[in-house]
């Protein structure tokens, strides 16, 4: 046993940081499913806009110097925030266009929140600090509860067979995404988000979306029932799993020889 | 080409926290933060228990994760391998804090001089340019020298350029055995740590 500075969860990106995952991914992931499922209506683009700038909103709360936030933008060659940043303005160009003429401009807006929740998974991916985060599963965990999630909301418009088979296939990749993730990361704070994220995020939303088919009630709260598991899935990991590398000897001093 | 470097010889540390005070003191950090901490650590298990104090900071890493990550370019990495701050570009965003696997950086409000910003070691790039600019030898002139490396009294900490074969520095490399923290993360750290003679 060794007593010392154990590693703790660190303090830079609280609750304001995990809106970003949360919001920025679910939105990102309804106008994906909007894409799909509802190419001409306006509704679902503008919520998937709504939220992604709620999550930029939230962590533009979180940092230092507020004003000079334009400086996100200075290092595209290397920061994936950099990056995100891009894609945020990629969307919201992209997406605001849609609004207008979405035959032309939603699957464009729904590539560009595709690229903006790969730069997110990516975020953390780079975030070499904190073994949580930097585990290479998380990229795809991430791209695939967004997708999970957006799909979710968009039973909550409408549910047809294209968009219930859609949230299917994104539940079972999700499934298999947090499968992967958490046989290579082992985090005492994930184990109960992740086991209602698998039993009621992926087991019983497939069920109440199977049943969607025939009784149309069920499938938004199949809808609900991802979207819930999956945010807390992101807001466990980005708030409470986070635990830092910590501090270790390889070797001990030999004393007494110089 | 220059590349500094610090040592800490973990045979030799006390624990005193005197470098602690005196980086504090030459930098001006604000309650709570620590460019420059010393770690209490007991390892193993009784009867056969060790205490260790070990000097931690940031590491001047070859391959910095925090420099990759910051999306404001305020994190540099300069020629001679000193990593630096600019705190007018920085936008306090934290994630190089998060990149970093040493804990090496603070952000406070706290923090007069360079407040709600990125801080952290700096190897007292000031003092070691200035006595350059004299003609000075860092690491072996004081006024060429990081504050903590001066002030320690177990004379546990050195500085110097690791890659003058004849520095002293590259000698203590040569005549003990040494390793440098979290070395599979693979970002190079210029912070070494001796632990016993060379066999």
């Amino acid at each position: 046993m060794s007593f010392g500075p154990k590693a703790w969860i660190q303090q830079h990106w609280d609750a304001r940081a995990a809106l970003n995952f949360m919001l920025g991914g679910t939105g990102s992931g309804l106008m994906v499913a909007a894409a799909l499922a509802y190419p001409d209506s306006r509704a679902p683009i503008l919520l998937s806009l709504v939220l992604v700038a709620t999550g930029l909103g939230a962590v533009w709360l979180e940092i230092g110097k507020k004003l000079r936030a334009i400086n996100v933008f200075f290092n595209p060659f290397t920061s994936w925030m950099t990056r995100e940043a891009f894609a945020a303005v990629l969307l919201f160009a992209l997406g605001g266009a849609a609004l207008v003429q979405p035959q032309w401009f939603l699957p464009a807006a729904a590539a560009a929140a595709l690229v903006f929740v790969w730069c997110q998974g990516r975020i953390l991916r780079a975030s070499t600090g904190i073994p949580a985060w930097r585990a290479p599963q998380v990229g795809l965990l991430i791209v695939s509860t967004a997708l999970a999630e957006g799909a979710g909301l968009a039973l909550l418009f409408a549910t047809t067979p294209l968009l219930l088979t859609w949230f299917g296939l994104a539940l079972v990749l999700r499934a298999i995404a947090w499968t992967r993730y958490a046989t290579a990361v082992r985090s005492s704070a994930l184990e109960a988000p992740g086991k209602l994220l698998l039993q009621i995020g992926t087991v019983a939303a497939l069920a109440l979306a199977f049943a969607g088919y025939w009784v149309p009630a069920a499938a938004p709260l199949a809808g609900l029932a991802a979207i819930a598991t999956g945010l807390w899935l992101k807001f466990a990991l980005v708030t409470r799993a986070s635990v830092n590398q910590g501090f270790a000897l390889p070797r001990l001093p030999v004393r007494g020889v110089r | 080409m220059t590349k500094w470097a610090m040592i800490a010889d973990l045979r030799r540390c006390v624990g005193c926290q005197t470098c602690t005070a005196a980086c504090r003191h030459a930098n001006v950090t604000p309650p709570g933060v620590q460019w420059r901490r010393v770690l209490d650590m007991e390892v193993g298990e009784y009867p056969e228990v060790k205490r260790v104090f070990v000097p931690v900071g940031c590491m001047h890493c070859d391959d910095p994760p925090c420099m990759h990550v910051c999306p404001s370019t305020a994190t540099k990495k300069r020629a001679d391998g000193i990593v630096t701050i600019d705190y007018d570009l920085c936008i306090g965003c934290g994630y190089c804090a998060v990149a970093c696997p040493y804990q090496a950086r603070y952000k406070s409000d706290a923090d007069t001089l360079r407040p709600n910003v990125a801080t952290k070691c700096t190897f007292c790039a000031e003092r070691v340019d200035a006595g350059l600019a004299q003609g000075l030898k860092p690491g072996v002139d004081h006024e060429a020298t990081p504050a903590c490396v001066n002030s320690c009294i177990a004379q546990a900490l050195h500085f110097g350029d690791v890659e003058d074969a004849h520095s002293n520095i590259s000698q203590l490399l040569a005549e003990n055995q040494h390793f440098r923290m979290h070395e599979e993360l693979g970002t190079g750290p210029r912070f070494y740590y001796l632990w016993d003679k060379a066999r």
